[in-house]
Formats: structure tokens, sequence, C-alpha cells
């Protein structure tokens, strides 16, 4: 059974295999009729037991515009609002034949759990706690590869920096180890409590496979310097009340992503965010809304990559996929 | 009443004794009455035997740190099961934490294990009272009167012992008694719903942690709370490096403090959580390979009293869920003594740390009977074959519960027989017999 659990095991093969079936299906996505009928006859289940918008949304209208059934299941509607436990639910939906289960939970390693127990569906893991986001990370790289190849550059070699809650970031997790794969630097910004040194341990992203890829910077101006890529991330609202921040205002102080800063320390920088956007918090509207933003391509970018993933884990297709041949 | 009983051609180890030699054993009344040179003893008709040939004899197996789940949990563990898988680790003390519904906080519960226990199978239980009602750390539980009814100690474990104006009163009531306080030190506030340990390996699993310092602020705090009052204080199941650092300095300046290790924290690391096993998630969490080694330092040298199992029985429906939300703890009885004899076979204890660690220390901790086969004390004895592999699994588990990491191991020491007062409890070789002038005519085994 083909699943996409994390990137932490991957390839650079199966990485830039789905960044090129993205492109096929970012041209579907353009046509006047947005559909193609290569998983008609096909169930896909969303259980997103998490609220979402952007990745449930995504992964439905990914589903649909390949003809494939989708059926959603949220937190509020599901049983185990009832107290049925993760793994009965997945059962009986896996009882119901689905070809794919696509599950958001608020445990990391929910989608190994649901991929060790369920025999017989394939498993896409649509946000595990703050373990791993690994469709949010491929479509990161779709949309960085698009803007890169524009501009005759390549997807490695670059420096990138990421900024904010990386401790509780599925996202960060997910993006180090593709960058990391494709010899990108990597360079973590935020204060101790939610950038810890101990992320550069050897049991983390100091194991030597990452060959010292990965650094961390305190200082936002320093972290930013000569980046070719800023991802910020989302500042979750609640880590004041738990002390990871004095208040939301000191980590805007100190962490703000403005363009005056990305003007003077990485002036040719492009920017890209996860969603949903604090704005004024972690990042300022007018980078949001300039031209360095990627954040719109990001979403458009969503629903290619995740088109993509749902064919080639449901049809078990690694290459890459030429759709005039398939349809 | 027993006649006498001949234990004859075993190699005894006894910490107690500095002995570490075959010798055979007389026991009259349920008391050692001699020890001798091999064959120093004649059987004589209507002596009981015990062929202790090529097996370790150690005084009893103490265990200060069980969890029974009865009264109020008995489809994870009953009194039991647990005595059965106990005696058949070669335990004949286990203390009972007082964990249970309803807690063990008065006399009545501490009564009703009392009794129950006494119908089993031989094996001494010795209940732990609270020492805060209900071990919310608000209320003391009255002491003295769990002290009347059998309790031998104090703990609210699970929990640590939240107040510490409560931990220092109850340290005072204790000395009365003459009894220690086993204390669970985890800072709460500093482990903050964790799961494994804090470390590089949970911020790339993306688990939440439970920092080292959220035990070892703890174990800081009660100890200097232990030296004002001089209070006895025992520290269950420490697990860091620092941990063992600070109770080997209190050690050091004269605190009556005590501690005890568990195997599965001295033998596995927090990457036993890597292919997320719930059994390998624990309160403290399994540590680092650097954490291990300092727990096995402070084993030979003393720091560390006693290896204690904190068997902790739990129901698959709780063990089979996502990791966050799994059940701490697991099984250990049937686990501690073979766990422990691989580390003799490995150079890592000498045979007599280890007797001394899983019987003599205990008992010293908790002031129990056992832990010497000294003349004249009580005939509580454990019988291993230190050399027969063997794998544990679950037809041999004699728990209620099956969560352990430990199913499919093999080790190379077993337990092949418990003597409680000078009665052979078990006996899994049948190498007990009534003497009889003809060979080979045995009578029936326990």
């Amino acid at each position: 059974m083909k699943h996409l659990l994390g990137l932490e095991h991957s390839t650079r093969d199966e990485i830039f295999s789905y960044i090129e079936n993205t492109k096929t299906f970012v041209e579907v996505s353009t046509r006047e009729l947005k559909k193609v009928p290569s998983l008609r006859g096909k169930t896909i289940i969303n259980l997103f037991l998490e609220p979402s918008t952007r990745t449930r949304a995504s992964f439905e209208i990914a589903g649909k515009r390949l003809s494939a059934d989708v059926i959603n299941v949220g937190s509020s509607d599901s049983s185990t609002q009832k107290g049925e436990t993760l793994l009965d639910t997945a059962r009986t939906l896996q009882a119901m034949t689905p070809d794919a289960l696509v599950i958001r939970h608020k445990e990391s390693r929910a989608a190994h759990f649901l991929a060790k127990w369920l025999k017989n569906t394939a498993i896409i893991n649509g946000g595990d706690g703050m373990n791993e986001h690994p469709t949010q990370a491929l479509l990161d790289l779709a949309t960085l590869n698009s803007y890169f190849e524009e501009a005759h550059r390549s997807l490695t070699g670059l420096k990138i920096a990421i900024v904010g809650d990386i401790l509780h970031s599925r996202v960060a997790r997910s993006n180090v180890w593709a960058h990391t794969l494709l010899g990108n630097q990597v360079t973590l910004i935020g204060p101790e409590s939610l950038v810890p040194d101990q992320l550069l341990g050897k049991n983390c992203f100091g194991a030597p496979r990452l060959n010292g890829l990965v650094k961390i910077e305190r200082s936002l101006k320093a972290g930013l310097k000569d980046a070719d890529v800023v991802m910020v991330l989302r500042m979750q609202l609640e880590r004041q009340s738990e002390f990871f921040v004095p208040s939301l205002q000191e980590y805007t102080d100190n962490f703000c992503v403005s363009e005056d800063i990305l003007k003077e320390v990485a002036p040719r920088c492009v920017v890209l965010h996860p969603g949903p956007v604090n704005r004024g918090l972690e990042i300022t509207s007018q980078v949001v809304d300039g031209p360095r933003s990627l954040v719109e391509r990001q979403v458009n970018f969503g629903v290619a990559l995740r088109m993509a993933v749902l064919f080639n884990v449901i049809t078990h297709r690694e290459q890459h996929f030429s759709l005039g041949a398939s349809l | 009443m027993n006649s006498s009983l001949l234990l004859s051609g075993g190699h005894l180890v006894d910490p107690s004794l500095g002995v570490d030699e075959k010798r055979d054993l007389l026991i009259e009344d349920g008391l050692v009455r001699e020890i001798t040179q091999p064959g120093a003893i004649k059987a004589h008709r209507g002596v009981e035997l015990f062929d202790a040939s090529g097996l370790l004899v150690t005084p009893g197996l103490i265990d200060l740190h069980v969890h029974l789940r009865e009264p109020g949990e008995e489809w994870k563990e009953t009194i039991r099961s647990g005595c059965d898988a106990a005696l058949a680790g070669g335990y004949t003390t286990i203390c009972a934490m007082p964990n249970t519904k309803p807690v063990n906080d008065n006399q009545n519960v501490t009564r009703f294990i009392m009794e129950r226990t006494a119908q089993i199978n031989g094996v001494r239980v010795v209940p732990i009272g609270a020492v805060s009602k209900a071990l919310q750390g608000k209320e003391m539980a009255p002491l003295s009167e769990l002290y009347l009814a059998g309790c031998r100690a104090f703990s609210d474990d699970g929990e640590p012992v939240w107040h510490s104006g409560l931990l220092r009163r109850a340290l005072e009531w204790a000395k009365l008694l003459d009894v220690p306080i086993a204390c669970h030190e985890e800072d709460k506030h500093l482990s903050c719903a964790g799961c494994m340990n804090e470390g590089d390996l949970s911020l790339r699993l993306g688990l939440k942690g439970m920092p080292a310092v959220a035990e070892e602020a703890m174990i800081a705090r009660d100890i200097e709370i232990a030296r004002s009052v001089k209070g006895k204080i025992h520290i269950c199941h420490v697990s860091t490096a620092r941990g063992v650092e600070l109770i080997r300095r209190a050690k050091n300046d004269g605190v009556l403090i005590t501690c005890e290790v568990t195997p599965h924290h001295l033998v596995l690391t927090e990457e036993a959580v890597l292919n997320y096993d719930t059994n390998a998630k624990m309160s403290p969490p399994l540590r680092k390979l650097e954490d291990c080694e300092a727990l096995l330092a402070g084993l030979s040298d003393g720091t560390i009293d006693a290896i204690a199992s904190d068997h902790a029985p739990h129901h698959l429906d709780n063990k089979q869920i996502e990791f966050s939300k799994a059940s701490f703890g697991i099984l250990g009885l049937q686990t501690n003594m073979p766990i422990t004899f691989d580390l003799v076979a490995r150079g890592k204890l000498s045979r007599q740390q280890a007797v001394a660690a899983l019987s003599t220390m205990p008992a010293k901790s908790f002031k129990l009977e056992g832990g010497s086969l000294a003349r004249g004390k009580v005939a509580d004895i454990t019988l291993i074959d230190p050399k027969r592999r063997w794998s544990f699994n679950q037809e041999i588990n004699r728990s209620l519960s099956l969560n352990s990491p430990f199913f499919g191991r093999e080790y190379s020491a077993q337990v092949l027989g418990v003597i409680i007062s000078g009665s052979v409890k078990y006996d899994l070789d049948r190498r007990y017999a009534l003497f009889s002038d003809k060979k080979g005519e045995d009578a029936g085994a326990a």
C-alpha cells in the first residue's frame, strides 16, 4: 500500500516527481472545464478531526477535479464526538472501502498510527499534530519551483529562512526535511522558547545526513540576511497563555517580518506563508500583499499538488505522469 | 507448622552476609536455622528437601513499587493476578501503591488489601498508604491509622506531593512511625502534558516532551524539605543523570534518603518511542543513553538502593490508542530479575550488587522483613537458574494485562523456585521432595 505520511524519509526523486506532476495539474485548473476523469470511480475520504479551511477545501477540490467521489468527515460530525476511538472511526471508514483516506489530526503521527492498523487503505497525512504536513511542504516546493524556473534558477543551493514557532510547526518540520534533501540551507529564526537549541541535536536536524545545513538564529535581521526564501509561520494566539512569549506584542516587536527589514537584508527574497495569516503579528500586510509574496500562488499550487498526490498514491504511480497518455 | 526443609547444593548470594559461595541451608519453622558448608547436614526421614544444585539461592526478592489495581480496576490486575506474577517473577514481598479506586487513604482499603492477600499464594503484600487524601495534595491522609492497618510507607505515586507544606508536615508525622515517604518526582508545570523525554528526539517526532528538569527540580525540593525536618524520604524511579547526582550528594550530606530505579530506565532509551510503541510511554519517560549509564553507575556505587518494577498494568484499550492519550507505564514483575541478571551477565553489575538491589536494600529502605538469610531470619528465598535461556511471552505472563515491551525478548536467568516463610510456593522444575530412603520416590511438589 502506498501512503504519504511524511517527508522525513522521502527521496529527491519522489519530491521532484510530485513537483513535475503538479505542473500538469496546474494546467487542468486553468481550463474552462476543470475536470479530468483520472480517478473516476475512486472514493476519497477526508477525515479532518482538527479545524482546517484551506487544506480540507484543497483536498476536496483536488479529488473532485480528478473525478473521484470525495466525502468529508469533520470532528463535529464524526463519532469521535461520541467517544469512538480514532482507530475504530478509521476502521469503520475503511470498511466502506475508500481508495484513500486523508487524515488531519492534532496527534503527532496519527497518520502513521492509521497506516499501521489499516492494511487496505492508502493514508495521506493532511497534518498530524506537531509532526509533519507533507502536502504543505510539497506545495511550497512546487510554488518555489515555478518561481525559480521563471527566474532561471534551480531549486537547490538556496538559502531558506523559516521564522516563528518552529517548536509547534508541522509545516516547518516537513519543509526542513525536504529542503535539506535538496541541498538548501535552512535558518530557523525565533526565540529559544519556540526554536529550542536541541532542534540541532543529532536526533533531530543535527543528524549527520543533514550535513549541517540547518542553523538557528535568534536575531531576525541576522537570520534573514541574504535569504532567497523567507517562510513565515503562523503565530498561534494561545502561545502567550502558555508562556512561550511574554505577549504577542513582544513577539511582534522582535520577530514580525516587515518590508523594511526585507529590503535591507534580503532584497531579492520571496515570501511564503502557509496560512492562515495573522496580519501585523508575524508579518505585515505590506509583505503579504506585496510583490515578493507567493501566498496566493501557494494556494493555487495547493490544489494541483494535492491532485498529484491523490493520483500518485491511489494509482501507485511514482513516475512523471503524462496527462495525454492517461486520458 | 513446618518441620524442616533442607536446601542443598545451591550457591548462596547474600549481600547482607557478604556470602557468594556454595552453601546448604536448613530451615526450621519458617526461619533460617543453619547455613553450612555443602553436604554438612545429612537428610533424614521427615526432612523436606529442595535440590538447589546449579541454582543461586538469594534472599527473597522485594519490589518496592507495584500497582495492583484492586480495588477498582480489576480488569487490569487483581491482587491475585499481581501476586501470581510476583511469585513467577521471584518476589516474596511486593509493595502496593495506593492509587487504586478508591485510593488507599484509609484503614478500610488497607485492611481489604491485607485480607485479600492472606488468601492467595503467600506473597507478602505491603500496602503503601496515600500521603494525601485521594492523592489530591490538599488534605493529609490519616498516616498513623494507615500504619496501624499495615502500611509501611506513604506515597502519592502517580502524582507528586504538590503541596510542599503538606509534604513537610507529612514527613514530620511519618517520623513518629519511622516510615519513609516515597515521592513521585515530577513538577507538572514543567512536564506539562508531555508524553516522552524532552530533547532533540521529541522535537523531531513532534511529541510534547517532559524535560529532565521536571524531575530534578522536584528531587532537589524534596531533598531540602527532608533535610530540614530530618524526615525519611524515598525517591521513586529516578531516571536522570542529574537526579542520581542530587541523591548522591544528599546521601553524602547525611539526608535520610533512599531511592529506586526501574529496569526499563536502566536498559531502554527514549529511542524505544521511535516506532510509536505505547509500551515505551512511561512517567518518568525513558531518557538518553547517558542517563542509563549514570543510573548504572549509581547502582554500582550504592547511590541507588533498589531496583523496583513500577509494575503498572494497563488494558490494551488504554495502550492501543494515540500516543498522547495512551496510559503511562508497563508490566515489570516477571522481567525485573531477568533484566537485572542480564546486566550481571554483561558485566555491568556484580551478582552481589544485583541481589542487594533486588532484595537486601529494598528491605532496608522500607524496613521490611526479609532481605537477609542470616541465621534466625525469616526464610524468604528465591532460587534462580542463572544460565537458563527462556523468553518472556504471553503464555508465561501472569498479569491480566499485556502492556510490556519485553515480550519476545530472551533472558538468561530464570526463577526456578520461591520459598516464603520456609514453605515452597513456586517450584518450576519440581525439585522439592519429602526425603525418602528410596531414591527417586518424590512426594508431591508444591
